[in-house]
């Protein structure tokens, strides 16, 4: 199983000091989150897209560049690479860039953005959502999976002879996440393909998030891509600790009443009860996402958002600590208990390489395949 | 013989409140209706009071408390609907049209509704027409013809003597009643994971 954390890249005065970050300093503060990412030991880091201040990061596949050339082992993931209003060819040849950079380093989840303007600053309709999510990546899977490509469709102008380039790593396509709040169609989408399915987590009940992980689940297996436990589920989360559960209260509430989306609306103490943040001891942030499997199974990615609302550097440092050394420790630990063994682990390129040779193998031996991803080979 | 499921909803603000009084009325009438038709009939009543706090959290997180959630399936599950607002500044009150902002916009198509206002004087009562019937229009909601506005007036002397509140009433339960009785809202089974028909998991372009 993966941890790691993810950041939505928005700028928020601190509430308690009234200081607002200028861009520069909050994407110099989010390369130093996410290298003490992964000298904490967390094996994940994801950047949010956005178009539209008061966030700041534009292009993840820049930020995790970089990041590639500065870290060692962390992943670089994003959350979430706008399918809708990007262009599925700039996506393709871009994160293969990013994919050879890392060494395989990298995966991404696709989201469609729920931010109304930018689909017009785009050229594209918020209405066709859906339909640009499913048309685009279908698209963007073709291109990292033919060497050639002829295609046409309702949302780009057509392709003819096309090549996107550089070609996957050792002709493994990244790995996709498809991410989602609400939307049923999302993880119909991701259960088709047999990709991972990334439900935000954060901002609703668990109840809900139960559903949609269902449903996911059921349709993964539905298409032949494994049994229903086997599919590949991560799962946002949030969390706000200090080793004394009131003095994360004290710290967290200006933060938490001030916060983009929902600062000013619920209480904390609502908010933690009907959604998944946990503010108190890491002891209680390792009972709360342990209890995650409960209602979604054995799942094989858990991403924290950590640096939001306005928290200082310094704040969030202390944050990663705490994860590093006292919760995913012991995460680790737990989540591997009762763990079937043919339930997968988290996605990496080498594991999809080792299936991706071994299917083909026994493609050419039987026709048999032992694949634990459903992994295409062309 | 099927259970009538009926909700009624009151923005009412006070206590005790007259919208809440022409709700309970207008309740009363439709269930006396439906079980001299031998139906039995299970009301919900709903102070959207009591769920205030909860439908303004909705609308900042986007998603409904526990408490929240239980009324908006009562509602959104039975087979008729009575609606009763006070008009405050020529309209619906904010919290009357709030509820219904953060319900699913096709929670309530086909939904048989009658609704019901009250306000000061008999000068705000077309506001049922040109501002709470529009509003259940666009959800697809089946609204009765008569819609019942009840002032200040209508609970003592001063009230219409010739189409009296309790004739009003009793009119528009008597038009709710069959589509009540017709419903199959309560009954139905309801998939959250139903997809339009045209759905294709790899797009149409392709």
């Amino acid at each position: 199983m993966q941890f790691g954390i993810f950041s939505v890249g928005d700028i928020t005065t601190d509430p308690t000091t009234g200081h607002t970050p200028t861009d520069a300093s909050r994407l110099q503060d989010i390369l130093t989150i996410a290298q003490h990412a992964e000298a904490v030991g967390l094996d994940v880091f994801a950047m949010g897209e956005h178009h539209n201040p008061p966030f700041f990061p534009s292009s993840p596949v820049a930020i995790n560049s970089y990041l590639a050339a500065k870290t060692e082992k962390i992943i670089l993931s994003t959350a979430t690479t706008l399918i809708t209003t990007n262009d599925p060819v700039r996506i393709a040849e871009e994160y293969a860039m990013l994919q050879h950079l890392s060494g395989g380093r990298m995966d991404l989840t696709l989201g469609r953005g729920n931010t109304g303007p930018v689909y017009p600053w785009f050229g594209e309709d918020i209405r066709q959502g859906i339909p640009l999510a499913l048309e685009k990546y279908a698209l963007l899977r073709k291109l990292w999976r033919e060497d050639v490509v002829d295609w046409e469709g309702q949302f780009r102008t057509p392709l003819q002879g096309f090549t996107s380039t550089p070609r996957p790593l050792d002709d493994v396509p990244p790995f996709v996440w498809h991410g989602s709040i609400r939307s049923p169609e999302i993880a119909e989408q991701a259960a088709y393909y047999g990709d991972g399915f990334f439900s935000n987590h954060i901002f609703w009940p668990a109840s809900h998030t139960a559903k949609m992980v269902g449903f996911y689940r059921q349709r993964f297996e539905h298409y032949g891509h494994g049994r229903a436990d086997q599919a590949i589920v991560g799962l946002g989360g949030q969390a706000f600790m200090r080793k004394n559960s009131q003095d994360a209260v004290r710290e967290f509430r200006p933060y938490f009443d001030n916060a983009p989306v929902y600062g000013h609306g619920p209480s904390l103490e609502d908010f933690t009860s009907q959604t998944p943040l946990t503010v108190g001891s890491p002891q209680q942030v390792v009972d709360n996402t342990l209890g995650y499997r409960d209602y979604v199974g054995d799942y094989q990615r858990q991403l924290w958002l950590m640096d939001h609302a306005g928290l200082p550097l310094k704040t969030v440092l202390e944050q990663l600590d705490l994860l590093g050394e006292e919760v995913v420790p012991v995460l680790r630990r737990e989540f591997a208990k009762n763990r079937p063994a043919d339930v997968p682990d988290g996605p990496t390129h080498d594991a999809l390489k080792a299936v991706a040779e071994a299917t083909t193998q026994d493609a050419a031996l039987s026709g048999v395949s032992g694949a634990t991803y459903s992994v295409e080979v062309k | 013989m099927t259970v009538r499921k009926l909700a009624m909803i009151s923005a009412g603000l006070s206590q005790p409140s007259s919208t809440r009084m022409l709700g309970d009325r207008l309740a009363a009438a439709t269930v006396a209706r439906l079980e001299e038709q031998s139906h039995e009939v299970d009301v919900t009543r709903v102070e959207l009071r009591d769920v205030a706090q909860d439908i303004m959290n909705n609308m900042l997180t986007g998603f409904a408390s526990p408490k929240l959630e239980g009324v908006i399936d009562a509602v959104t599950t039975a087979d008729g609907l009575i609606a009763v607002t006070p008009i405050f500044t020529t309209s619906y009150s904010g919290l009357f049209k709030s509820f219904f902002d953060v319900i699913d916009n096709r929670a309530l198509t086909d939904m048989p509704v009658l609704i019901g206002a009250t306000a000061g004087t008999a000068r705000h009562s077309l506001a049922l027409d040109y501002a709470i019937r529009p509003m259940f229009t666009y959800l697809h909601a089946v609204v009765v013809p008569t819609g019942v506005f009840a002032a200040s007036e209508d609970w003592g002397s001063g009230a219409d003597k010739v189409k009296t509140l309790p004739d009003r009433i009793d009119r528009a339960a008597g038009e709710l009643v069959p589509l009540v009785i017709a419903s199959e809202r309560s009954t139905a089974v309801r998939d959250p994971f139903g997809f339009d028909a045209a759905l294709s998991p790899f797009g149409v372009g392709s």
